[in-house]
């Protein structure tokens, strides 16, 4: 069974969506204790990273996350659910993450842009593929996904899997064994998304 | 790596009662008047996105835009904003609910600037798209609105600077002066805003032929809506990705 977690950030049904269009049905729970019997699980999220944690501690499931991951279980985070994989975040104060992969998040930094840009960034840009993930089976080394945020990963290249380019190159796919994070929405990213969500039930 | 940001094309979809109006006649629809069917034939077409204005007259059957909508989300995998007789959180709630992104807000916002603050704060500035239809008035251009007869005197740029700092997160902007004309956006209108913002602008009103678009994009759009151009297949949207590719536009192919 695939877990969708529910902690009241952002609307999850685009996500269910996904998932019966590709024939899985995905369980979407906000109780912790569901994570233990999960084969995979997905950490969504639309939002602000210190009301994400707030919430994810508030009743337990950011330690059902850390647990579920020691599994060896897939993990997916994607946007928000992504970065708070990381240690910590830059959003409205600086906040802890869940650290399970070893980086941070920071604002888009528009002085170092090459060119003028608006944040968020917001629409259509590729990932240019890192290293080779099965989350990108099939997939060719750039491709077009869907984008909003006006924060991103910073981390040790050994986690990068995927990365795009706004302004400056940026981080936006990691891995570390088990656990996969993607900046971008696969569930809005037409055939891309999902062929990546495609590729996370095979795992 | 280079800049591969995409500006957008974005299909308008005007729902009457539940059903696409306008006129289309896209070959090969058995339906060509069903939302669900159209927006799908423009998502496999290459659409980034796709806007649904709803121009329901009666309030009583409002809510078959939620319906619709629901039904679009389960098929089409690609970001939707939605327009047209939004008035309160909740409506704008029920529609993010079934699978709606964005949110296009228009008189109602006028009338209620705060409105733009609470459903920002709410939602969240990317959900929320503010619209306005502009039209050459002097040596500026003023905001109308029931659908350009009235004038609120409003000048659109500075309209458009507050609807940003109180919270929106993009900007869709219909020119009344070039709208149902075809011979192209207002350009100067469009660049002008665009510059002045530090969110998305995207030019509404005018599209006739390939070259409307990309002049657009050459003038700081950062998306292009049209509505008959695409119903009518007078360009496909993959042709005119195509093109502006071509022409130096990075575009999502």
């Amino acid at each position: 069974m695939i877990t969708l977690i529910d902690y009241n950030m952002g609307n999850l049904r685009s996500v269910q969506n996904a998932f019966t269009k590709l024939g899985v049905s995905i369980e979407v729970t906000q109780d912790p204790q569901k994570l233990a019997k999960a084969d995979k699980v997905i950490l969504p999220g639309v939002g602000a990273f210190g009301d994400a944690m707030l919430s994810l501690r508030s009743n337990g499931m950011g330690e059902a996350i850390t647990e579920f991951a020691r599994s060896g279980k897939p993990l997916l985070g994607i946007c928000l659910g992504m970065q708070l994989l990381l240690e910590s975040g830059e959003e409205f104060g600086s906040h802890k993450g869940l650290g399970l992969i070893p980086g941070k998040v920071v604002a888009f930094d528009t002085a170092l842009f090459a060119q003028k840009l608006k944040v968020p960034h917001m629409g259509w840009n590729e990932l240019f593929v890192q290293k080779s993930s099965p989350l990108f089976a099939g997939l060719p080394k750039d491709f077009y996904l869907y984008f909003v945020h006006s924060f991103h990963a910073t981390c040790k290249e050994e986690y990068v899997i995927g990365k795009s380019f706004y302004g400056y190159e940026f981080v936006s796919a990691i891995a570390k064994d088990n656990i996969y994070g993607l900046q971008p929405h696969p569930e809005k990213s037409h055939e891309n998304g999902l062929a990546i969500l495609k590729n996370f039930i095979r795992m | 790596m280079k800049n591969t940001f995409a500006k957008r094309i974005i299909p308008c979809l005007d729902i009457k009662d539940g059903r696409v109006v306008k006129g289309v006649n896209f070959v090969g629809l058995k339906d060509a008047g069903d939302p669900v069917a159209v927006a799908k034939r423009y998502n496999d077409e290459g659409a980034d996105e796709i806007t649904f204005l709803d121009i329901t007259a009666s309030v009583e059957k409002r809510e078959t835009i939620v319906d619709i909508l629901e039904k679009v989300a389960q098929e089409v995998f690609i970001p939707l904003t939605v327009g047209g007789g939004i008035r309160t959180l909740d409506d704008i709630y029920r529609l993010l609910k079934v699978g709606c992104d964005k949110i296009s807000i228009n008189s109602h916002a006028i009338r209620n600037p705060n409105f733009i603050d609470d459903a920002a704060t709410r939602f969240g500035s990317s959900t929320m798209v503010v619209a306005i239809d502009a039209k050459k008035t002097g040596d500026s251009w003023h905001v109308f609105i029931n659908g350009g007869r009235i004038d609120t005197g409003l000048d659109a740029l500075a309209w458009a600077k507050e609807a940003e700092s109180r919270g929106a997160g993009e900007i869709l902007l219909t020119s009344m002066d070039c709208d149902g004309v075809k011979n192209g956006y207002d350009l100067a209108l469009t660049a002008t805003m665009s510059q002045m913002l530090g969110i998305p602008v995207i030019a509404s009103g005018g599209a006739g032929k390939k070259e409307h678009i990309r002049d657009a994009f050459l003038n700081h759009a950062d998306a292009a809506l049209a509505a008959s151009i695409f119903h009518f297949q007078e360009i496909e949207i993959l042709d005119l990705k195509r093109y502006l590719q071509e022409e130096g536009i990075a575009v999502r192919l």
